[in-house]
């Protein structure tokens, strides 16, 4: 930790952090929970294990950085009471990650544009000034490895496979293409915490993932959309703008929580 | 008044908490414990990090740590969680590779460094923790645990599990 303990200068605004942080737990939280909708209604068994591995992975991402986030914000919340207890608009996740499952292709095919995002974002944020957010990300980027060699390797197989595996993945790369812009869009949130040395220049990040892309997506005889992906609106996930799918999602996450407030077993 | 416990006590002891899930292996031994701390007062704090973020035995490892230490004369010990330096599987000791082995988990390979990930891993094959063979397959890269793998010897039939290197 020595190097990393260089404290940056606070944010003018004390929720800057914080919210970037909900956002950071909320992209691992809410496509870990799609991803464990998975679990018994895998494929194959190997699958069906492997889905409920990075599942549980991408939980424990957004456990320590919704922990942190509670401590962040100061008001005695901690990761459950952020994970159940909050409404779909103050969920800050992309719209991307809350999209329902769909068919296996569609499902591995937005894993693949995600994880990524995700090895190119924690690689940056690894750098980042503040030490507790550089330790996590260090920490889930060595796993976040093995899921983007998962899900490319089934974009391989998916992409090239049979007529109907290369057809149903390149649906869902066309469906899910004009969701990818908001994960490159920054906002005064971001823009605040780069120039403070915290997170990356969101941006400047898109080339890097893009290669990644298009290099798997090349070798999987997939093609990339030609229609220039429609900019993010100002209203989009990362300021509580969700698709319908997030609050049924949510209404079955956070159910028994809210039943049962302060449950433990 | 309760003695003030020597740092060695707290070790001793702690050597004798097995992982839940890999109870072959001691806490310490799979480097989950990463240091304890006796204060002027007695306090005995002990810092640990977990192998994987979100490894369902944790808690259970927190849970056996004090109770441990409790029955070892050392009660209302505190654990605290560091996540940096992150967790490594090169952090298992050779006897404890071989611990693994015997009990038919293969030992982790060297964790993967650098920020570029191969698509397509280029590995040498796994041996077989039974019967030696390296004409070994890894079925999935996902096993029964976060820090497993699944894998299959083509030449004695049997299936084991391969610690994952991260």
């Amino acid at each position: 930790m020595s190097e990393a303990s260089v404290v940056p200068a606070p944010p003018s605004r004390p929720n800057v952090l914080f919210e970037y942080l909900l956002r950071c737990g909320d992209d691992r939280l809410v496509l870990g929970h799609r991803l464990s909708e998975w679990c018994g209604h895998g494929p194959i068994l190997e699958e069906d294990i492997a889905l409920a591995n990075i599942s549980l992975d991408l939980l424990g991402h957004s456990t320590m950085f919704l922990r942190l986030a509670g401590e962040v914000e100061g008001k005695g919340r901690d990761e459950d009471a952020l994970a159940y207890f909050r409404e779909a608009v103050e969920f800050r996740n992309c719209q991307m990650v809350e999209l329902p499952v769909g068919d296996f292709g569609f499902t591995m095919t937005r894993q693949f544009l995600f994880d990524a995002y995700d090895i190119v974002l924690l690689d940056a944020l690894s750098s980042s000034t503040h030490a507790e957010l550089a330790a996590i990300a260090t920490k889930a980027l060595k796993e976040a490895r093995y899921h983007i060699r998962h899900s490319g390797e089934w974009m391989l197989k998916l992409g090239d496979g049979t007529e109907e595996s290369h057809r149903r993945t390149q649906r869902a790369l066309d469906e899910l293409w004009r969701f990818t812009p908001e994960l490159f869009t920054a906002d005064a949130i971001d823009m605040e915490l780069h120039a403070a040395g915290v997170a990356p220049d969101l941006p400047a990040l898109r080339p890097a993932w893009e290669s990644i892309v298009r290099d798997v997506a090349d070798r999987a005889t997939l093609t990339i959309p030609h229609a220039a992906p429609r900019a993010a609106s100002t209203r989009d996930g990362r300021s509580g703008a969700h698709t319908e799918a997030l609050g049924h999602m949510l209404a079955e996450m956070q159910i028994v929580a809210r039943s049962h407030p302060g449950a433990s077993w | 008044m309760t003695p003030i416990a020597a740092r060695d006590d707290v070790l001793r002891i702690l050597d004798g908490v097995m992982d839940p899930e890999v109870p072959v292996l001691s806490v310490r031994e799979l480097g989950i414990v990463r240091d304890v701390i006796v204060d002027d007062a007695g306090a005995v704090t002990v810092v640990v990090t977990p192998t994987y973020s979100g490894c369902p035995a944790i808690r259970v490892i927190e849970e056996d740590i004090v109770a441990a230490l409790t029955n070892g004369g050392i009660p209302n010990a505190r654990i605290r969680t560091t996540y940096a330096p992150a967790w490594t599987s090169d952090w298992i000791p050779a006897e404890a590779r071989e611990k693994l082995r015997a009990a038919g988990i293969a030992p982790p390979e060297s964790a993967e460094s650098g920020a570029l990930v191969q698509l397509v891993r280029e590995r040498a094959a796994v041996e077989c923790p039974w019967c030696g063979s390296r004409d070994t397959e890894v079925r999935s890269e996902f096993g029964s645990t976060a820090c497993k793998s699944l894998c299959v010897c083509r030449a004695c039939l049997q299936p084991f599990e391969l610690f994952k290197s991260i």
